[in-house]
């Protein structure tokens, strides 16, 4: 009976601690003044190590077998291409000058590098480690995405306030979207759709439709106690299932929950300083940020919404990714 | 002193201490909404003060109505602690209390089955107030709902014994505005209640050293620890040890033949 008793408790206790863990993954976070690369434990919320990588790495993508981490670091004028085992340098891929955006095709061949000096997407061969083509876009390009379907490159310039319409059989813009001013990052729902679009001094997030390039949505942002001058939208993540997005607020310090039916804003979560990129767990049970003045990354539970811990890893924290 | 004798007398005098409590019904609402009046209106206006620094319990960034949840709990027990010796101060002026300490049963039995009494009347304040600030989004993880309890007990019957102690030394009922500015508000103050002690040390090292040795600190931050599913076993020593102190004076108070009692014996 007392070990039935115990029992019973334990179940109790494990229940009303949250239930079954999520699965392990590691979180590469990109430290820009540290000029090094933090690997953090995502279940755990533990900072592992830390590598030197080259000068100022800011943008970070894994390649699609998850074996390899491009890193673009901005000082050295390359993305260097990195062993996600071992941390070692393994080659670069010439991305031209100051790289600090880029982003991947579906098939994991090319990258997409956004310019911001030379006003220009430069589209780079993986594979042959080497640049297929510069186009021309507007002044100081920064956000990039790729479409899952495939055919499109969204590119947003900051100064002219545009997102470029990147045809991907073509390599030419055919199409330009005026969005507000300072347009940072750009993001695709998984169906293509909607390319979401978050613009900094507006303090906004536009929603546009893929079909038409145009703009449907507005979104401001409003929180208690906070001015606006603070709210700079920057980082995107769209679930798979298009039920939530999520924007980084930057100096606000918050997380905007978004519903992706109903584009409205359902719910802020208070993370670190200064909060700048977003990205998922492999399996989706939580989203991890990067918090650039706080030095930490936060760690925020899904589908709850809860910001369960924020882990130290180093000096202005930029981007991050998650390996299986 | 017989078992069933006196748990018979201990549950006597606990329900009469609900009774009056839930009979009350004006005690019961003012009970609740000074923590109320403090987080939504107090914790509003002062919602970016808390700074950048994470401390334990918390392992993230926290609103400050998060932050001064366990305080207000701490809140709610320090003025039932006080109101309970203003009862023993009521009791004793209307005679009442001649009823009780008549009782065959040992005095400090009596005292400690008040001193339940009243931290029963306190935890039910609690869990209604940690209800409403659940609604209001401050919401810890559930297991800290269950596991804050044994915290909740031990710091209530700190601040109920620290009451009694004090109830031995009052004559009169007026004297109690006296307590309510020489204790209520420098306890409450002087904690970490409404401020971690990072953020007082940033003004004076002295409020600070005062703050960190404050039993009631010690109390906040043991129900601070336990609602988030964590021990605190310093903060649970200290108030273990402070409610020993509080209430084995308070005892020896209200012995009639060695303390406070034979001065004011006659009103017994």
């Amino acid at each position: 009976m007392p070990a039935r008793g115990l029992t019973a408790a334990l179940a109790l206790f494990s229940l009303l601690s949250g239930g079954t863990p999520a699965a392990a993954d590691t979180l590469y976070v990109t430290l820009e003044k540290d000029n090094a690369l933090a690997v953090v434990d995502g279940a755990a919320g533990k900072l592992v190590k830390t590598a030197k990588i080259g000068k100022r790495p800011r943008g970070i993508v894994l390649s699609r077998d998850g074996q390899q981490l491009y890193v673009a670091t901005s000082d050295d004028d390359v993305i260097q291409i990195i062993d996600a085992d071992s941390l070692r340098k393994v080659g670069t891929l010439p991305s031209g000058d100051d790289p600090e955006t880029f982003a991947m095709d579906p098939e994991g061949k090319f990258l997409y590098v956004s310019n911001e000096d030379d006003n220009l997407v430069t589209v780079i061969d993986i594979a042959k480690r080497a640049k297929v083509k510069s186009i021309p876009v507007g002044v100081e390009p920064e956000g990039i995405a790729v479409s899952p379907d495939g055919q499109w490159v969204a590119s947003t310039s900051e100064t002219t306030n545009m997102v470029h319409w990147i045809d991907r059989a073509k390599l030419d813009v055919v199409d330009n979207t005026l969005v507000d001013p300072r347009p940072r990052a750009a993001s695709f729902t998984a169906d293509s759709k909607q390319l979401w679009v978050t613009s900094e001094i507006a303090g906004v997030l536009l929603i546009l439709d893929v079909a038409t390039r145009q703009v449907i949505k507005r979104i401001g942002f409003k929180i208690p106690g906070v001015t606006a001058e603070k709210i700079q939208p920057v980082g995107i993540r769209i679930d798979p299932h298009r039920r939530y997005g999520y924007v980084a607020l930057g100096p606000a310090n918050r997380v905007a929950v978004i519903d992706a039916a109903k584009l409205e804003v359902v719910d802020y979560l208070l993370v670190g300083q200064r909060v700048w990129n977003l990205e998922f767990s492999p399996d989706y049970t939580r989203l991890y940020t990067t918090n650039g003045v706080s030095n930490d990354i936060s760690l925020i539970e899904l589908p709850e919404h809860r910001v369960t811990k924020s882990v130290a890893v180093g000096n202005y924290p930029w981007g991050v990714v998650a390996r299986p | 002193m017989r078992t069933m004798h006196a748990w018979r007398a201990m549950s006597g005098i606990v329900l009469r201490e609900l009774y009056r409590f839930v009979r009350q019904r004006e005690r019961f609402f003012s009970a609740l909404v000074r923590p109320l009046v403090w987080l939504f209106i107090f914790a509003a206006g002062f919602r970016s003060t808390l700074g950048v620094a994470i401390t334990p319990p918390y392992e993230t960034y926290i609103a400050y109505e998060v932050y001064i949840t366990p305080g207000l709990l701490g809140m709610i027990q320090l003025f039932n602690g006080m109101q309970s010796s203003l009862s023993m101060v009521y009791d004793r002026e209307m005679g009442s209390m001649k009823t009780l300490l008549v009782s065959p049963l040992p005095r400090w039995f009596l005292l400690t089955s008040k001193l339940m009494g009243g931290v029963m009347v306190s935890l039910l304040q609690c869990y209604v107030f940690l209800g409403v600030a659940w609604l209001y989004d401050v919401q810890a993880p559930w297991a800290g709902y269950l596991l804050v309890l044994p915290a909740l007990i031990l710091s209530g019957m700190m601040l109920g014994a620290l009451g009694l102690l004090l109830s031995s030394f009052i004559e009169q009922l007026e004297n109690f505005a006296g307590v309510m500015n020489f204790v209520i508000f420098p306890m409450f103050f002087l904690s970490t209640a409404l401020y971690p002690l990072w953020k007082l040390q940033e003004s004076s090292p002295l409020l600070t050293i005062l703050a960190r040795y404050n039993p009631f600190s010690q109390a906040v931050e043991l129900v601070r620890f336990a609602l988030y599913g964590q021990f605190n076993l310093p903060a649970c020593v200290y108030t273990s040890v402070a409610l020993a102190v509080f209430l084995g004076v308070a005892i020896i108070g209200y012995n009639p033949s060695r303390g406070m009692m034979q001065k004011k014996g006659s009103r017994l």
